[in-house]
């Protein structure tokens, strides 16, 4: 299996491309802590249950993503910052139909 | 002032787990923790949910392993300082440290153990122009004591289990409860929103959603607050605004100090977890160093190696044999002892 290219737009709005690998089971949180692209303590506190929101992310493509499920959408719903595009990056695992996406790390709560 | 051998800050678990460990070797414990019960992220964040890498346990609830930590130490007999926030800390002249919580509490001991996970957990609040000149005047984001909002105007933000609870705790306590959200949908344990659903039937909550707080107005003292629904804003009067939206940890005071600091963690010295502060040592998901894996079982054996440390550096010289709990079995503090049974010699005849 192929890695694919993800951009990332950093908190400080730095653009990142990154290559993520899709045979070891990431998701889009796991992706930016392996790059270092938030510090440590400020993105998948919750180790990636949908508990905490601080790896919220929006979308910046067109890319059909798995389906919201309950529990994300309920933490979304109790978030800050939330955009019509909102996602939790820790909801979304890393496939080679993702690539060339593009997202945008929320701002730190 | 409360006075024990090693004070741990966090009571989640390898701080529990120090407890038995330092018990071992005769050492008391005593911990400190800003939530109200022990446990840390394992209950605060996820009691119901399995866990499936402590070794010796193809699956455990979080919360279950919480109350196996707490059974485990026991007979130690640990101290606990709960909803209180480590807040300074003062080295001694004789090397000891005093630290002190927010609420004033001070303990006094030769070692610390910071086992603080991600930090302590903290409110999320609302980004509302002016909310913190309103904490402690109509704006709290826990509810410590209900009675003050005995026959108040209270209206809580939130859509999770606590403001749920609260709403319905405090329809009988206060004169108008508002629950505000900002989606149809709640989440939470089903018995709650039917609860809340039956309340508003019978106008004991007043629920708006989806909509939003959007402004906060008063003197001196929270008197009202703006409420947006769809575009429309209407402003309702209230004594109290409770947003409920989780928590979330930080580093908090820990952080200065004057502990070495490495991406958002305490760097630590491998032989033994030792910070660059001889006596304070850091263990669990708040330390860093090269390999750091932020995992319960590391947790463990770092409190392990720590309290081994902590031993010499108490006794120094004093000659000493890892003893293994098959063989020695367990004095507890509490004059209990656990042992093996011993094997019969009967001759058979």
């Amino acid at each position: 299996m192929q890695d694919i290219t993800i951009h990332i737009t950093d908190r400080e709005g730095e653009k990142h491309t990154v290559l993520a690998p899709t045979d070891i089971a990431m998701n889009l949180m796991e992706v930016v802590r392996s790059y270092e692209l938030a510090p440590e303590g400020t993105i998948g506190v919750c180790g990636g249950l949908a508990m905490c929101a601080s790896c919220q992310c929006y979308i910046n493509s067109e890319h059909s993503l798995k389906d919201m499920e309950d529990e994300e959408d309920a933490m979304l719903s109790e978030s800050f910052n939330v955009k019509n595009n909102s996602r939790l990056s820790c909801q979304i695992p890393v496939s080679e139909t993702l690539d060339e996406l593009k997202i945008e790390l929320a701002p730190e709560v | 002032m409360i006075k024990t051998d090693i004070l741990i800050i966090g009571a989640g678990p390898t701080g529990l787990f120090t407890v038995f460990e330092a018990g071992l070797l005769k050492l008391k414990c005593h911990l400190i923790d800003a939530l109200p019960q022990p446990g840390g992220q394992c209950s605060e964040l996820y009691p119901k949910k399995p866990i499936y890498d402590i070794p010796g346990f193809p699956e455990i609830l979080a919360g279950d392993l919480t109350s196996n930590l707490l059974e485990q130490g026991k007979q130690f007999q640990p101290g606990f300082t709960l909803g209180e926030r480590a807040e300074t800390i003062e080295k001694q002249d004789d090397g000891s440290f005093i630290v002190t919580t927010n609420k004033g509490t001070q303990h006094h001991a030769p070692i610390i153990a910071i086992a603080g996970g991600l930090g302590s957990f903290e409110p999320r609040k609302p980004k509302l122009e002016g909310i913190e000149g309103y904490e402690d005047k109509g704006v709290a984001y826990f509810i410590k004591d209900p009675e003050v909002y005995r026959n108040k105007k209270v209206v809580i933000a939130g859509g999770g289990d606590s403001a749920l609870d609260w709403s319905i705790f405090l329809a009988d306590v206060a004169s108008e409860v508002t629950l505000v959200h900002r989606r149809n949908e709640f989440r939470g344990a089903l018995d709650s929103v039917e609860r809340v659903q039956e309340l508003k039937l019978i106008n004991k909550i007043n629920l708006i959603t989806p909509a939003e707080i959007t402004a906060l107005h008063g003197e001196n003292q929270i008197e009202g607050v703006a409420v947006t629904k769809d575009v429309e804003t209407q402003v309702l009067e209230a004594d109290a605004f409770i947003p409920l939206f989780g928590l979330s940890p930080k580093l908090g005071p820990i952080g200065s100090w004057g502990l070495e600091i490495e991406r958002n963690a305490i760097k630590v010295d491998t032989l033994d977890y030792q910070t660059n502060i001889p006596g304070i040592y850091a263990i669990g998901d708040v330390n860093t160093y090269e390999g750091k894996l932020k995992l319960i079982l590391c947790g463990f054996h770092e409190a392990t190696l720590m309290c081994q440390s902590a031993y010499k550096l108490l006794n120094p010289g004093k000659k000493f044999v890892l003893k293994y709990t098959t063989v020695s079995g367990i004095n507890g503090f509490d004059g209990t002892r656990k042992e093996s049974p011993k094997a019969v010699v009967k001759a058979i005849v």
